[in-house]
């Protein structure tokens, strides 16, 4: 019997009477992370990681029926045994390990291998069946060291710092925005963030997560000299609005997987792209669906075709799930709730 | 070959002239003159014929990559640029190779050609390993012929003279038939595109041409041409031919015929070797070639609007038949005849004269046209009109005349180099284009800036009428350009939900959409299932408006033919 089916609800256990990220309202909600596609407002119940309550909380409510368990905890619920293991993708990220009648299934969400210092390094889990995602589901992605990228972040912010202009860099607001303030170096100059991404700083910072000290952009004049020194990190949805009026000139970047191919960057418009996914690359997932030792594995939304033919292909029982998730390297989430400005 | 690829990059990753300015003088400043010899051939547009077949190189990337044949293709098709895809799916080298641009072209790349398979397979994937991967990108596109970058010869001819510190029309002189497939770039006419001015230059040209002299198009209405413009009388007007610009140059007893791509074309037309008879040495004339058919009495009589003779001039599908053919034989040369129709005079007597007043020209031109007495050297006739509402009537005689509309010069204006306006102006008043409303059938992901988006497609009118129950949809055109990337990205998302069938990286969709097809010239075609081919198709405007019953139908091409 499969522990867990699509339905059009989202994706449903059948003996536990539950949901793993369902995209429609549900009685019983399990969630692996905080994202908009995946954490949704409307369900009676909530399950999730310990770690992810604080932005769930801030995302969809203080007041939700939420219930957490800390990685590796187990739990109960009709016969089925539940527990969440880290996923590596954003703060609180999980994956869903799922034991019944002898058949273990892992539902990972979105997950990312390298480990970021921002949240829990992803651990594989082994399982029976393995449900993934397939976002860079091709073998033209393969992501550099982060170091590598930070470092080339640092040294666009140092010329630009030369030139008298202000580097504004784009990306998403949870998970990757958090991921560079920590990895790039803070010693080059001041730092100011959108209202989107300071609210999610403070959870990250109130989780133990270090990041360094950034200025709420709105609270800088526009003829304030550090603006000439600044990297500003802001939501691509700022991006050509007036809101960009106040840094004059400026140098301007995007922070994603998609940024690994020339044409995705180019339609962007940037003056650079900078490849850094919060999600596995190709030998990424590979090696992931590897260690769980799996020999059933359903792929969700990406590359679903491709790489179940190159799972089958390689011995395994691979299907498609289809799911509504969405694309958080790039902009195109449903509902992307918006945290209200919290009093510092 | 690093510095280039890096030069590359940066060209690629920036839409500011001015960045992309000084990113070349930075690097023809710091470049050896054999490699920027090389790069300046690249970057003006040269491309040598492809070094390896592409059938080889993706056999070969799929081998070293390790990956199934099918998901190489899959990756080319989310990617959308060959190169692109070879370069990352290969493992990723640093860079070990000390050599430069011209060392890569010349000793590694240009003896590929003609090469066998196993050979190919031997060294390929050795010079591949000794590349990171932005060079490796550039590698693979340099031996596909496939180099292309945002920079226009204009901006490469403004670099380099800055840096040597001539005038932008010395440089672009010099650089005239510099990316011929007949010049191998090196260090010495690097040296001399750069060189200071010297007072013998003009006599060691050779068969040289002048750069081009290029027209703006003119989208007013007739209305403001006079405060525009001034008096029509001020101006030479001409009708705009559909053919192929040409400069036929005659010095030391030589005859050259160049295209406006300034590649050498005398080959291609064997019946222009008399004009090395009808000419004297140190002409210089600018004009169109055209097929021409003449059943007229006379020439002026071929060029009369009124006529009722069928035009001379053929349409450009003709010519095109033409220069697609690898030998020309007695057959073609006689159903398919070109003549020039020439209309300006760069250099008389080895002068050069194209800083005299267009009036001026013309006069001569029309003497030596006279002189040379050869029936394929044509003057194009000059049209005179009352005024501008005059000329506006004439024009309406253009789709009949099988040309595109009127060209206008100042009768005092010099002639330029390129799309320069500061010695004159010429204008290009054209008609209209044809226009029908079709229906999208077919999509395909489109190349570069568009890869992985849905941005090239078929489009299809009904072989019937509409209270016909049994018509179909008949593909006609294919376009990928008139969209806005906001509507692209809206027909992209239609057509994702709409896909009935995949052939490859084609997508056939469920016909939903309309769109206002333009297109400048139409033909009768019998390698087009619709029996029709049309020129320069593009989207005017997406019919939201209508649905796809109301889209236009065989019978309004076949109208428009007549």
């Amino acid at each position: 019997m499969d522990l867990v089916i699509a339905r059009p609800e989202g994706l449903y256990c059948p003996a536990g009477d539950f949901y793993i990220d369902p995209w429609r309202p549900v009685e019983r909600s399990v969630i692996t992370h905080a994202h908009g596609d995946h954490a949704r407002n409307g369900n009676q119940h909530y399950l999730a990681s310990s770690a992810s309550e604080g932005i769930l909380r801030a995302r969809l409510g203080q007041d939700i029926n939420l219930q957490t368990l800390a990685y590796g905890q187990r739990l109960t619920h009709h016969g089925v045994t539940l527990s969440f293991h880290p996923a590596g993708h954003v703060l609180g990220s999980a994956q869903v390990r799922l034991e019944y009648g002898g058949e273990v299934w892992v539902a990972s969400g979105d997950y990312k291998i390298e480990p970021d210092g921002t949240c829990a390094p992803f651990e594989p889990v082994r399982c029976h069946t393995f449900i993934t995602e397939s976002t860079f589901g091709l073998p033209i992605y393969r992501w550099q060291p982060q170091a590598q990228v930070f470092n080339e972040i640092n040294q666009w912010w140092q010329a630009n710092i030369a030139a008298g202009k202000a580097s504004v860099l784009f990306c998403y607001s949870f998970g990757k925005a958090q991921r560079i303030l920590h990895g790039i170096d803070a010693s080059l100059g001041p730092i100011l963030s959108h209202g989107a991404v300071e609210p999610l700083n403070r959870v990250y910072r109130e989780a133990g997560v270090y990041l360094p000290p950034t200025i709420y952009a709105g609270d800088v004049k526009k003829s304030d000299p550090i603006m000439r020194q600044a990297l500003v990190i802001a939501p691509p949805s700022a991006g050509g609005s007036t809101w960009m009026r106040r840094f004059g000139d400026y140098s301007d970047a995007f922070a994603s997987g998609w940024m690994r191919l020339r044409g995705t960057r180019r339609r962007r418009g940037v003056d650079r792209g900078f490849v850094l996914s919060d999600h596995a690359d190709w030998p990424g997932l590979l090696w992931a669906i590897e260690q769980t030792g799996a020999e059933r594995v359903m792929v969700t939304h990406g590359s679903i075709g491709v790489l179940v033919r190159h799972l089958r292909e390689q011995g395994l029982d691979a299907q498609g799930f289809n799911t509504e998730y969405g694309d958080d390297e790039e902009e195109n989430i449903g509902a992307e709730p918006v945290i209200a400005e919290v009093q510092a | 070959m690093k510095a280039f690829a890096e030069l590359y990059a940066e060209l690629d990753a920036t839409t500011s002239s001015n960045a992309k300015l000084a990113a070349m003088q930075t690097y023809f400043a710091q470049a050896a003159p054999q490699d920027a010899a090389w790069a300046v051939y690249f970057l003006s547009g040269g491309r040598p014929r492809q070094l390896v077949p592409v059938r080889i190189l993706r056999e070969l990337a799929v081998e070293v990559s390790g990956l199934q044949p099918w998901l190489f293709e899959e990756s080319y098709q989310s990617v959308g640029d060959l190169a692109e895809t070879i370069s990352l799916v290969l493992p990723e080298n640093s860079h070990s190779s000390e050599a430069g641009l011209a060392e890569w072209i010349e000793d590694k790349l240009l003896p590929l050609r003609g090469e066998t398979p196993e050979y190919l397979a031997r060294h390929l994937p050795a010079l591949w390993a000794q590349l990171d991967r932005p060079s490796l990108m550039l590698c693979i596109k340099l031996i596909t012929g496939s180099f292309r970058v945002g920079v226009s010869k204009l901006l490469v001819t403004r670099a380099l003279a800055s840096m040597a510190g001539l005038d932008s029309k010395r440089v672009a002189q010099r650089l005239v038939g510099y990316t011929d497939l007949s010049n191998r770039p090196n260090a010495t006419s690097y040296l001399k595109l750069i060189a200071p001015e010297s007072a013998d230059e003009h006599a060691q040209r050779g068969g040289q041409p002048y750069p081009f002299f290029l027209a703006h198009a003119l989208s007013q209405p007739v209305e403001e041409f006079e405060a525009l413009l001034g008096p029509a009388s001020n101006w030479q007007v001409e009708w705009k031919w559909d053919g192929i610009r040409a400069q036929v140059v005659k010095r030391e007893g030589r005859l050259w015929v160049w295209s406006r791509g300034e590649e050498l074309v005398t080959e291609r037309f064997p019946e222009f070797d008399t004009l090395v008879h009808a000419l004297p040495d140190g002409t210089v004339i600018d004009g169109e070639i055209v097929v021409w058919k003449s059943t007229h009495p006379s020439t002026e009589d071929a060029f009369d609007p009124q006529s009722s003779a069928p035009p001379a001039v053929q349409p450009f599908a003709l010519l095109q038949q033409r220069i697609g053919r690898k030998t020309l034989d007695k057959k073609i040369l006689e159903e398919v005849p070109v003549v020039v129709l020439a209309y300006d005079l760069l250099e008389w007597q080895g002068e050069d004269w194209r800083n005299r007043p267009q009036a001026e020209r013309r006069a001569q031109l029309e003497q030596v046209i006279a002189h040379g007495n050869n029936p394929v050297l044509l003057a194009s006739p000059i049209l005179t009109g009352s005024d501008w509402f005059d000329l506006a009537q004439q024009r309406e005689a253009s789709r009949r005349l099988g040309v595109e509309g009127m060209m206008l010069k100042a009768r005092d204006a010099l002639y330029g180099v390129g799309r320069t306006k500061d010695m004159g102006v010429w204008w290009k008043w054209k008609v209209d284009p044809f226009s029908v409303d079709a229906v999208l059938i077919y999509a395909q992901r489109g190349h570069g800036r568009r890869a992985s988006l849905y941005s090239d497609y078929t489009f299809a009118v009904w072989d019937g009428p509409p209270e016909s129950s049994q018509r179909a949809l008949v593909p006609f055109a294919k376009a990928y350009s008139g969209l806005t990337d906001e509507e692209m990205r809206q027909v992209d998302s239609i057509v994702r939900k709409t896909t009935v069938e995949k052939f490859g990286p084609v997508s056939s969709v469920k016909p939903s959409l309309v769109f206002e097809l333009g297109f400048e010239g139409i033909a009768l075609s019998r390698r087009h299932k619709s029996g029709i081919a049309v020129r320069f198709p593009r989207m005017l405007r997406w019919r939201q408006d209508k649905t796809v019953d109301e889209a236009d139908s065989l019978a309004t091409l076949q109208d428009l033919l007549a």
